[in-house]
């Protein structure tokens, strides 16, 4: 029975369309993956002198204390980035398959998955690393083996995770504040969850209960998945109650105005898309990090516009990436309906462009920062508006993934809204503004820098019609290609 | 109104349709049958430019499908339920519709009143989502909204599939009526032969992407289509 799970499990990976459309993007990911581990390994090896050169305190206390936020981020990143996967359940229920059978192999599953992988690459370095230094083996190894061990909990927490978004906001709310409050001294959790940790390096007999832990988050995701597993279960579609709106305020746009409304209805009722727009409000956030001086990497002058592009740019990162994928699902009435390519086209620009807008008003605040950074703020506003508003359309007019707007379809629905194609596009539309800055800053002074970045940007806005002329060419020679690629779904 | 012209359609090498000529007169309703895999669905999507002719083309109206666009805002069509928008309930789809042929809300409205026996009570004012009817109530919406803003052409994949009795010999009439009316040229593909034989003026018959019968619809048609497929 497992031979046949396995092999249905082989075929669907290895048929799937994204694997044969997108083997670019599949080698980019896999570099990607290579990256990491590589980054990770780095880390678990360097850490200790890291932290002993420059705390003198002892390195595992420290890992100690902030391991709990390690983990809790590890969750966070599992919900958001961890696609789950699922056998096709439904056309298996009526065969002879027992479920337990089902539900153990697609846990299972979940288990050799690379975000519980990529831990290894951290802990065991790590743990080699302290017994090199004299730390007894035993309690080494135990400590490490109840680390992993909260690896695999939150592996078997992402399941119930996966299905309750309102659990996952307020828990994502809860981390904020906790971190928050730590990193302004008011309230510390390590103090509570570092003797914890302690404790089970101290007794390595203790790594029994982590263990423990293990075994009943898996029994509990395996009874939760269980139970949910009819169709008029967790395998049945949410039905939202549905009301008929018709934002006629938006008719003064015109023409693009009939596009701009359903745009407004796909971002409000689509998981996938309000997930997008969430995440938009997340980087607005983002650039804390640089401003603050929290991470010494990112002190240099040239990442200021790092961080606005991304501060203003959220939506455009998320939702512009996706054009025409959004409308993947109905692609096929699209094409046949008496639609200018243009004002398709234009009403998703207008989309990007309003977005940033806003959310540039709402990063108002970083000016408490000071004027230079407000400056790098309006810059890359300028910057994404002007130049990578058209850069993702065209982008995205070569992306062919079909989007599952509702992506609550299975039991375990894929979260994909935030993945690591849509990183990997990024890249190109960084790397220019940063350099043209890093002209000016370098040569002149900074007010040039921002000065180029907004002569880019401006000269990117002349362009603009020059631009669509090019995606509209694009669409329609990839138009047969596009409605293929959008026809198979998965 | 429609000129086929040499068209044939080749996936690696396989022909799956390979029509030489075939004209269809402005509002005639044409009938299409045929056995899975006959190419009937290939047809249309050809015929709607969402598929590329390997060779040959069709014109609509004297227009090239696949080199002009200017045949879109005549011609209307439901295949399946990739040409409904899931996440809109149906009032909104048919005024989005209706705003792409040039439809006010009042025009829909005006449009829809005399549908609601079609509908049934199951599809205006109710609170789902398009995504969320049944697959038959999905198929009645966008049957209709294809009639909407009033297209000279009309294309329906198997529109009878998945429909009640009830609404099946609705849409009969609905279909009987637009074609005696004004000047609709109706496409219809269908597996049952009574219904074909009862709205289409004309039916043809596809076998493995060949046209093998050509027939004005007549009493006897449909014992000759029963004989046919009799096989």
């Amino acid at each position: 029975m497992l031979k046949q799970f396995i092999s249905l499990q082989w075929k669907s990976f290895f048929r799937s369309a994204s694997l044969s459309s997108n083997l670019f993007f599949k080698i980019l990911t896999i570099f990607f993956a290579l990256y990491l581990i590589a980054m990770f390994t780095l880390l678990g090896g360097g850490i200790y002198f890291i932290l002993e050169e420059k705390v003198q305190k002892d390195p595992l206390l420290i890992i100690n204390q902030f391991l709990i936020f390690y983990l809790f981020i590890d969750l966070v990143f599992k919900y958001m980035m961890q696609k789950m996967p699922v056998v096709n359940i439904k056309p298996l229920l009526y065969l002879p398959f027992s479920k337990s059978k089902i539900v153990h192999f697609s846990l299972w599953k979940t288990i050799l998955s690379f975000f519980n992988f990529i831990h290894y690459f951290f802990f065991i370095p790590f743990a080699v690393v302290l017994i090199i230094e004299g730390y007894p083996p035993g309690h080494v190894i135990g400590w490490t083996m109840g680390a992993l061990a909260l690896i695999y909990c939150n592996n078997f927490i992402n399941v119930f995770l996966n299905d309750v978004d309102a659990v996952f906001y307020s828990f994502l709310g809860a981390l904020v504040i906790l971190f928050g409050l730590h990193y302004y001294q008011i309230f510390d959790v390590t103090v509570y969850t570092a003797p914890i940790f302690d404790a089970l390096f101290n007794q390595p007999y203790l790594v029994i209960i982590p263990i423990l832990l293990m075994i009943s988050m898996y029994i509990l995701a395996f009874r939760y998945f269980k139970n949910i597993l009819y169709l008029d279960g967790g395998l049945q579609q949410k039905q939202q109650e549905a009301k008929t709106e018709s934002f006629d305020w938006l008719n003064r746009f015109g023409g693009i105005s009939v596009f701009l409304k359903n745009d407004l209805k796909l971002i409000k009722r689509n998981k996938r898309s309000r997930t997008a727009v969430i995440m938009s409000l997340v980087f607005i956030f983002y650039g804390m990090l640089f401003f603050t001086g929290a991470v010494e990497a990112y002190e240099g002058p040239v990442w200021r516009i790092f961080a606005g592009l991304f501060v203003t740019g959220g939506f455009l990162f998320t939702f512009g990436q996706y054009v025409p994928s959004w409308d993947s699902s109905y692609y096929q009435l699209m094409m046949s309906q008496n639609i200018m390519y243009r004002d398709y086209l234009n009403a998703k620009w207008w989309l990007i462009v309003i977005a940033t807008i806003l959310t540039t008003l709402v990063a108002s605040f970083y000016a408490y920062f000071g004027l230079e950074v407000y400056l790098a703020i309006l810059v890359a506003a300028i910057y994404n508006v002007g130049v990578n508003s058209h850069m993702v359309l065209w982008g995205g007019a070569y992306v062919k993934t079909p989007i599952d707007l509702t992506s609550n379809k299975k039991a375990f629905g894929d979260k994909q809204a935030f993945n690591v194609k849509t990183l990997l596009l990024t890249i190109p539309k960084l790397l220019l503004p940063m350099a043209l800055y890093a002209v000016g800053h370098y040569t002149i002074g900074p007010m040039l820098g921002y000065a180029l970045v907004t002569l880019a940007g401006l000269l990117g806005f002349a362009f603009k019609e020059k631009v669509f002329d090019i995606i509209e060419k694009v669409y329609k020679t990839e138009k047969y290609k596009t409605i293929a690629a959008y026809k198979q779904k998965n | 109104m429609i000129t086929v012209n040499n068209l044939t359609k080749k996936y690696s090498g396989t022909t799956v349709l390979n029509i030489d000529s075939l004209e269809i007169p402005k509002g005639q309703s044409f009938g299409l049958v045929g056995n899975n895999g006959a190419g009937k669905t290939t047809f249309f999507s050809l015929l709607l430019d969402l598929i590329r002719p390997t060779t040959g083309a069709i014109e609509n109206n004297q227009i090239k499908v696949s080199e002009s666009e200017a045949w879109k805002p005549y011609t209307a069509a439901f295949i399946d339920e990739s040409f409904l928008i899931g996440y809109l309930t149906p009032e909104e789809y048919f005024y989005f519709i209706g705003e792409l042929r040039g439809q006010n809300k009042a025009d829909v409205d005006s449009f829809l009143a005399p549908f609601e026996d079609f509908f049934n009570g199951e599809i205006l004012g109710g609170k789902k989502y398009l995504r969320d009817l049944s697959k038959g109530n999905q198929k009645k919406a966008g049957i209709v909204a294809s009639f909407i803003g009033n297209p000279e052409v009309i294309i329906l994949d198997e529109p009878f599939a998945n429909l009640d009795p009830t609404t099946q010999i609705r849409l009969k009439r609905l279909i009987k009526e637009l074609a005696d009316g004004n000047d609709v040229t109706i496409l219809i593909s269908s597996h049952d032969l009574m219904h074909v034989t009862e709205v289409c003026e004309r039916v043809v018959v596809l076998d493995k992407g060949e046209m093998v019968k050509d027939i004005q619809t007549s009493t006897e048609t449909l014992q000759e289509l029963e004989t046919y497929f009799t096989r």
